[in-house]
């Protein structure tokens, strides 16, 4: 279900690396939490961006979603794409609908403290047996 | 699933945007058990229900339902409901889930006419079928004769052999049905209502969509756009106040505030900028705060974001440009005539 090739946050965003340029999305999990979504509102390229704040948001019909920022740097590009499409992000989380990319500096310092693929898939189960009743 | 007043309620099965378009389409099938019942019975049950509502139940016929407010003397809100006279001397009552024991105080609070009361929501399961094909789907699960029922007006039968009331009523803008019945039974009657109308397109559709729905109707939500503060005339519900019916709660308050005019309107908006409007947001105009909005979505089935606000008198006029507080920024928007949706007869 989460690929092996990037990390995640607590906030369920990911971030997939090469070199020292971040592709920045949010999770399958965060997708099915919001339902179907409607629009989003992401930084422009230029933009700094800061480790654990707000970077944009996400909406779908019945609620509004922060996207924090898994690390600091500046965005290098938007996903223009999902102006037309917000819905991408329903169909393709991991892939089609990334939202940013951005330049990193000690990208692998920045990451380290998030979680790989299994961690983030313990994190989520844990989440869903506390919701289940 | 989330917490809604104590009950644990789907926010959606398949998703909002495609149950809100089965609704508008074919057909939805909503649990709406959470919704109170009370019934007050007697001689003199008319009066009792006279006393506290603004609309004139004198002016319904056996088995006709009609929307009505439960009145403070403010002449604002303690709940909005569906009253359907069941004889001349029976009253049933739908009231929202959050409001039933404040409801059923308030009623007996005034009870000088010694009526029957009883809060009697654990008795009911309610289940919704909306949408154009609800009276094909309900006609193949009961002999009652449905397709002759006028809209608002209800009548008694079994449904998948489960003795209903059945009512031409609903929360969505479209046609359909609003069933009532011994919870018991609930699972038997939402899995042959589903069973027999997969084939119409009937889903099962949850409390998000039952949102969008009403809010393209333009429908009030209490807690929104009426509350204990909020007045009939402010709420736009002039419509289910009779002045003429005699003397009521709350009353005089709303004859004063009819001949001063009320400060502020309920008004639907539509958003020019491509920014959705959440409940809460502020309302600006001419630099200003002028209001909230009470309401906000987006709603796909109509392509535009849409909500309803509570503004100034003085900017509540078809076409005025107002700004809604959105996180950062200030959106425009345009006060724009309710309802946002109306079905075609």
């Amino acid at each position: 279900m989460y690929p092996n090739d990037r990390r995640y946050t607590k906030d369920h965003e990911w971030i997939q690396l090469a070199d020292n340029l971040g592709t920045i999305g949010i999770t399958d999990y965060a997708q099915h939490e919001l339902g179907d979504v409607v629009f989003v509102e992401l930084p422009s390229a230029g933009t700094k961006v800061y480790a654990g704040k707000s970077m944009g948001t996400v909406e779908s019909v019945k609620a509004v979603s922060e996207i924090y920022s898994p690390v600091t740097g500046e965005v290098v590009e938007t996903n223009a794409a999902l102006a037309t499409a917000p819905e991408t992000i329903n169909s393709d989380p991991h892939g089609a609908a990334w939202l940013v990319k951005v330049r990193v500096n000690n990208a692998e310092a920045q990451t380290k403290g998030l979680m790989d693929a299994a961690a983030y898939q313990a994190f989520i189960s844990e989440k869903e047996k506390g919701a289940a009743h | 699933m989330v917490d809604f007043g104590g009950w644990d309620m789907p926010v959606e099965y398949s998703g909002i945007v495609a149950e809100h378009a089965a609704v508008r389409t074919a057909a939805g099938l909503f649990d709406v058990s959470h919704m109170g019942e009370i019934s007050v019975e007697g001689a003199r049950a008319l009066e009792l229900v006279q006393k506290v509502t603004s609309n004139d139940a004198a002016r319904l016929a056996i088995g006709q339902a009609q929307y009505t407010g439960l009145m403070n003397p403010a002449g604002a809100f303690v709940d909005d409901f569906l009253l359907h006279k069941i004889s001349d001397t029976h009253y049933f009552l739908c009231v929202n889930a959050g409001n039933q024991d404040g409801d059923y105080d308030y009623i007996v609070s005034h009870n000088t006419f010694g009526a029957k009361t009883e809060n009697a929501g654990p008795r009911y399961s309610q289940l919704a079928l909306q949408g154009p094909k609800s009276q094909a789907i309900l006609e193949r699960l009961t002999p009652a004769a449905v397709g002759a029922l006028k809209y608002y007006r209800f009548t008694f039968g079994p449904v998948a052999g489960v003795d209903c009331l059945i009512a031409r009523t609903g929360y969505t803008g479209e046609d359909g049905f609003e069933l009532y019945f011994s919870p018991e039974h609930s699972e038997k009657v939402w899995g042959a209502l589903l069973e027999f109308g997969a084939g119409e397109g009937l889903i099962p559709c949850g409390l998000g969509a039952r949102n969008t729905l009403r809010l393209e109707a333009g429908m009030c939500l209490y807690g929104h756009e009426i509350d204990a503060t909020i007045t009939a005339w402010e709420a736009n519900l002039g419509w289910i106040v009779k002045m003429d019916k005699g003397e009521f709660v709350g009353r005089e308050a709303l004859a004063k505030q009819k001949a001063e005019g009320a400060k502020r309107m309920l008004v639907g908006f539509e958003m020019l900028d491509r920014l959705i409007a959440r409940d809460a947001c502020t309302v600006y105009a001419a630099g200003r705060e002028i209001g909230r909005v009470t309401s906000g979505s987006p709603s796909v089935f109509l392509r535009k974001n849409i909500g309803m606000a509570l503004v100034e008198t003085g900017s509540s006029a078809v076409g005025t440009e107002i700004l809604i507080g959105i996180r950062t920024h200030r959106a425009a928007a345009r006060v724009v005539p309710l309802p946002f949706y109306k079905r075609a007869k």
